[in-house]
């Protein structure tokens, strides 16, 4: 199986008609992708790439079932967009958008505390690559043919060097179950923590590749959780070894600015936790390889 | 975003944090001019760049007549003050603020940060300020205390009221404190702020809390709809490049060594650089080309990358999802071909589009090397640099 998405998920795009939502929306069908409809306000009732557009998530919902959405709409409605979305009862809410105030993101935190755990949806990004379930389905803007099927789940705070590990375990024949993206902001949705625990529920999933990068508490409190709730093995690598403090490394929330913050800090917590460590961006394969064969030779033979 | 001490204090007041009167200044004679409007007989001359710990530096002087406020001044503007937080190179000071002398009986912390655990405003208050937080939270830990802000209902009166106590300010002096806190947390939130530090918030012998220092950062995320704070911007504190850099749409920070970096994705840019690093090399930059990148945002990264005169070796390392590697082969030719470049380009394309992206670069005729993945535009990289003569990481670097 696979994590959060599959081809029975049914999926709806907010800010369908704009240019970029509509060209991940025709690759995400291409992919398999079961994308059933989309919402643009004052749109309603037209159709675009053959699908249904709606005025309003609750619409769009209460028409097509949709159980998760694609979030493509402009930083300054993102919000709005994301606490729509929970209303509606969207299950799987995964937002693409970067450049969202970090208020707004506190905002959206503070009302999805209203949900009890049952009912909560789960937030993917902002600022993020999105999901995709290898060879099945997938929210976001990866290139899908990187991803093989397989039994290795894949975290990442960017998306790019989400890309590289596929691509990296693609090259040595693993495969992958699910990767995430989880973003780049500061105050974002899903954490490390929240993902590394849906991977070790999955029984497809033998391995969990986790991609952190400098600032914040995330990978520091994920190693722990690595260490006291996994039993499937976990390779880590922290991005921004050579990055000076005080300066924002691109991602709104990649910047050293308290004790913690720095790779270096973040790679000996993972280390000993008990992850394996890639030395370097070039060897996120051959460390789960390592990882794999540590397992055992039965391990090894279900990827080769 | 950050802003100046005179501009954060100016915004803080029309919160209700109470700050020492004051004005600002760009000549000597105005300067002087600024303390006989303020009246008095006690003054400080603070220089205006985008750091703290400027006292340290030299960049505060208290002067004891208006004569002293004029050459004060003329000392501090154009001087150039180095800070740890300005690096080696320093800023020079084109603004003074000059502001009435008052006598302090005590100095206290107050700041408010983005709390990444909690996902909420926090406010930390230490009772002894005048030193930086950092120094704080190494020697007394303990006596830093911290309040979390429900976003739903904002800053509560009890919850200044518990800092302002906790803090040991008297009874008779806990209203006007409770004021400045509230006030501080106010602008913060009514202004997009992503940190507000008032060190030290001072208690004056005379019995009254003012704001002696101000330092705010602005989220750039939400700067749109805050225009009265977006027209604060002073691009002389900034690094010209990285101001040239988003005007293109590009994410640029430069760093120390010689092979210049063009990638896509901030991940991947970081990842880049640690695997320069790996190979016995130091980046010359971080620069992020962003989503969507056109040809001819590429040919501005690689103008931006070789204006560095330290960049002698240019990797361009790109994994496109939502990019197209045909583009940014497109960019680099268009730029390879427009600005005679010098230098080595390694060049590792993967991705959307890869094939037709190797094409573009293999049937250009240009001398670029085309590297496998990851490790192997590292290796070249440093490689080339070797050839060049230069020591990888450009300690021995010579004029370009």
């Amino acid at each position: 199986m696979s994590i959060l998405i599959d081809e029975t998920t049914p999926v709806i795009f907010q800010g369908f008609t704009g240019d970029k939502a509509t060209f991940h929306a025709r690759e995400a069908l291409a992919y398999g992708t079961r994308l059933v409809g989309g919402v643009t306000p004052g749109k309603g009732g037209t159709r675009h790439l053959g699908l249904p557009v709606f005025d309003t998530v609750k619409a769009a919902v209460r028409a097509t079932g949709a159980t998760a959405s694609g979030i493509f709409v402009p930083a300054p409605f993102c919000a709005d967009a994301i606490m729509e979305a929970a209303d509606a009862g969207v299950r799987l809410i995964v937002c693409i958008t970067d450049g969202i105030p970090a208020q707004d993101m506190i905002r959206v935190k503070r009302y999805m505390r209203r949900y009890p755990r049952e009912r909560k949806p789960v937030l993917i990004g902002p600022n993020c690559a999105g999901v995709i379930s290898a060879g099945r389905a997938m929210i976001g803007i990866m290139p899908g043919h990187i991803y093989t099927r397989g039994r290795i789940g894949i975290v990442s705070r960017s998306g790019t060097l989400g890309y590289e590990a596929a691509s990296q375990m693609q090259a040595l024949g693993l495969g992958v179950t699910s990767s995430v993206g989880i973003g780049g902001d500061p105050i974002n949705g899903s954490s490390f923590v929240d993902i590394l625990a849906l991977f070790e529920e999955d029984d497809d999933t033998d391995a969990v590749m986790m991609i952190g990068e400098i600032g914040g508490p995330q990978e520091a409190e994920a190693s722990l959780f690595v260490r006291d709730h996994m039993s499937k093995p976990v390779v880590g690598y922290v991005a921004g070894l050579t990055a000076p403090a005080g300066r924002r490394m691109g991602h709104a929330g990649a910047i050293i600015s308290a004790f913690g913050d720095s790779a270096a800090e973040k790679a000996e917590i993972m280390r000993a936790s008990g992850l394996v460590v890639a030395p370097s961006p070039a060897e996120l394969g051959g460390a789960m390889a390592l990882a794999l064969a540590r397992q055992g030779p039965a391990a090894m033979a279900v990827h080769a | 975003m950050d802003i100046h001490e005179y501009q954060a204090k100016e915004l803080l007041a029309n919160f209700g944090v109470p700050v020492p009167r004051g004005g600002v200044a760009y000549t000597a004679e105005q300067a002087m001019f600024r303390a006989e409007e303020i009246g008095g007989s006690r003054w400080v001359v603070k220089a205006q760049i985008h750091s703290g710990a400027r006292g340290r530096a030299g960049g505060v002087k208290v002067c004891d007549s208006e004569h002293e406020v004029r050459l004060a001044a003329g000392d501090l503007l154009g001087k150039r003050l180095v800070t740890h937080q300005t690096g080696p190179a320093g800023k020079v000071v084109h603004r003074l603020y000059v502001e009435e002398a008052v006598a302090i009986a005590r100095e206290i912390y107050l700041g408010l940060v983005l709390d990444r655990r909690e996902e909420r405003v926090c406010v930390v208050a230490a009772p002894e300020g005048g030193v930086e937080i950092e120094e704080i939270a190494r020697d007394r830990p303990d006596t830093i205390m911290r309040e979390v802000i429900e976003p739903a209902v904002g800053m509560q009166p009890f919850q200044a009221r518990e800092l302002a106590f906790g803090l040991g300010v008297r009874p008779s002096e806990v209203n006007q404190a409770v004021k400045a806190i509230i006030g501080a947390y106010k602008a913060f939130r009514d202004l997009d702020a992503t940190m507000v530090e008032i060190n030290p918030l001072a208690v004056t012998v005379a019995g009254k809390v003012l704001a002696l220092d101000a330092k705010m950062t602005f989220d750039d995320n939400a700067l749109f709809r805050r225009p009265n704070v977006s027209e604060l911007r002073d691009y002389a504190e900034e690094d010209p490049r990285d101001a040239e850099a988003s005007k293109h749409g590009l994410s640029y920070i430069a760093l120390d060594g010689a092979i210049g970096c063009i990638v896509n994705g901030a991940g991947l840019a970081m990842a880049t650089m640690d695997m320069i690093k790996h190979a016995g090399g130091e980046p010359a930059n971080f620069l992020d080309i962003g989503g969507g990148a056109s040809p001819e945002r590429v040919a501005a990264a690689f103008q931006l990358v070789l204006s560095d005169p330290r960049v002698r070796v240019v990797l361009v390392n790109i994994f496109a999802g939502i990019n197209r590697c045909d583009w940014v082969a497109q960019g680099i030719v268009q730029a390879a071909g427009s600005m005679s470049v010098q230098v080595p380009v390694v060049a590792r394309l993967a991705g959307t589009n890869v094939e037709e992206g190797r094409r573009i670069l293999r049937e250009s005729g240009l001398p670029i090397v085309a590297a496998a993945d990851l490790a192997d535009a590292a290796r070249q990289a440093v490689l080339a640099l070797e050839r060049r003569g230069a020591s990888p990481n450009g300690a021995t670097n010579g004029a370009a």
